[in-house]
């Protein structure tokens, strides 16, 4: 839950400017982009995604190291992505 | 070799350890990490084991699962066993214990429990089931307390009647100030959590050297992150400088992120007090929903218990919050309380001190003998 996991958005979301989709580890899902408007994101942005809302906009650098680190993780970080599909397939 | 491959940067990480023994010179310094995130990466990388011995890690009280007290895991479960309630949380509290076992017990019990990622998953459920009132567990600090209120926000702006948060938002400030109070012990400064300061910001810590004259430094999550703030926390000391600082600047802003504070202005107010475990009540040290938002409060709309529950007699989890023991000083470490079966909420989280030390502590010595700095 604390775990912040890099995202590059896809897409953005033109009726919903609170909203897009962003891939996470090779899953694509939507996330809130809300908490960074004044950021005039971009698809190709990476953030740091907390249970599904970007907190923080990052650079492509920062996210491969992020993601290097969560990898080493091992279990803490399986578990995050697994319930993050969990997620999208609906309860 | 593995562990020099993980420092992205072994000469780096050499270096930086190079520069830490020089700074030290042999003084004792205890520094303490506050986010459980970094906890994580000390004990997985071994770096208790890299710094000279007169340097040390204190393990601080930011793991929002471990800090939850008894009496709310209670509190959850009672919520969960109302007839006609799904009670939806993040998987990290499924196995944190109350005092008649956690909320997997709960739902094996038959209660509706549903583990969701996001609290907006919890609000989905809602909506697809207006039929059953839908309660979302709140924990976290303010890396995740935002989430919650932009969720509220939508709640009340779709009018989803069968939608409440039943919130254990607490806040970082008031354990660092609590910790500081403590006569238990000396602290030379402290590591910054790195995520909670993407909200928060830098300029909430600056009590800590104007008040107590302590330094502290935002630290990124990387083993190197790591080293670097020590060694800037010591050139402070050894510069006469007391300041804040910040080593996680490419992801942390001076000012945080002003529209996740206004949302959790607009939504939450402060309690008067809150009970941590292990320190105790804090006051003003968590978040409750503003009465505005009273219908969609779990605490307003049922009836919880409220009852405060001590904590088992051998659990040491207190001490080890504080920072006054290390995991393996607790008597039931490894022994009675396992991952496998927590006694104590530090044994359940992954970012708990004493998760973190039984999955990864072995590997200390064979880190240093890797990077070279230990034969």
């Amino acid at each position: 839950m604390c775990l912040g996991i890099p995202g590059q958005l896809v897409g953005l979301d033109a009726s919903n400017p609170h909203l897009a989709v962003a891939e996470v580890s090779g899953v694509r899902r939507t996330v809130n982009v809300g908490l960074l408007e004044e950021q005039q994101l971009q698809p190709g942005d990476w953030v740091l995604i907390h249970v599904g809302f970007a907190m923080s906009k990052i650079d492509e650098t920062e996210a491969e190291r992020a993601l290097a680190g969560l990898r080493l993780m091992g279990r803490a970080y399986e578990d995050e992505l697994e319930s993050l599909r969990a997620s999208l397939e609906g309860p | 070799m593995r562990f020099v491959d993980e420092y992205r940067d072994p000469v780096a990480a050499r270096s930086l350890l190079a520069l830490i023994t020089e700074l030290a010179g042999g003084e004792a310094f205890k520094f303490m990490e506050v986010c459980g995130g970094h906890t994580h990466t000390i004990y997985r990388h071994g770096i208790e084991h890299l710094l000279p011995e007169s340097v040390q890690l204190v393990h601080g009280p930011g793991c929002p699962v471990c800090v939850i007290p008894m009496g709310r895991v209670d509190d959850a479960i009672s919520l969960a066993e109302r007839p006609g309630v799904i009670f939806t949380s993040f998987g990290d509290m499924m196995r944190v214990p109350g005092s008649r076992g956690n909320l997997l017990a709960a739902k094996a019990g038959g209660a509706d429990v549903r583990f969701v990622y996001s609290p907006l998953d919890a609000l989905r459920i809602a909506t697809e089931n207006p039929d059953r009132e839908v309660v979302f567990f709140a924990v976290g600090f303010e890396t995740t307390a935002p989430s919650t209120a932009l969720t509220l926000l939508q709640a009340r702006a779709r009018g989803v009647g069968n939608f409440s948060v039943f919130c254990n938002h607490v806040t970082i400030i008031p354990p660092i100030k609590a910790i500081l109070d403590s006569p238990d012990f000396r602290l030379d400064g402290f590591l910054g959590p790195g995520h909670v300061s993407t909200v928060i910001g830098q300029r909430p810590y600056r009590f800590v050297p104007a008040q107590y004259r302590k330094p502290l430094v935002t630290a990124g999550f990387e083993p190197l992150d790591i080293l670097q703030a020590i060694a800037m926390l010591l050139t402070q000391i050894r510069a006469g400088r007391c300041e804040v600082e910040n080593q996680y600047s490419r992801v942390v802003r001076d000012e945080g992120n002003p529209k996740a504070l206004a949302v959790l202005a607009e939504v939450f107010e402060l309690r008067p007090h809150f009970e941590w475990r292990g320190l105790g009540f804090i006051s003003q040290s968590a978040l409750r929903l503003r009465h505005e938002f009273a219908e969609f409060d779990a605490e307003r709309r049922y009836e919880v218990p409220g009852v405060r529950v001590a904590d088992p007699k051998a659990c040491q989890c207190g001490e080890v919050l504080k920072g006054v023991i290390k995991p393996w000083q607790c008597k039931v470490f490894g022994t009675a309380c396992t991952p496998e079966h927590p006694i104590g909420t530090c044994m359940v989280s992954s970012e708990g001190a004493c998760a973190a030390y039984y999955n990864f502590g072995r590997m200390h010595r064979e880190a240093a003998v890797a990077i070279g700095t230990k034969a």
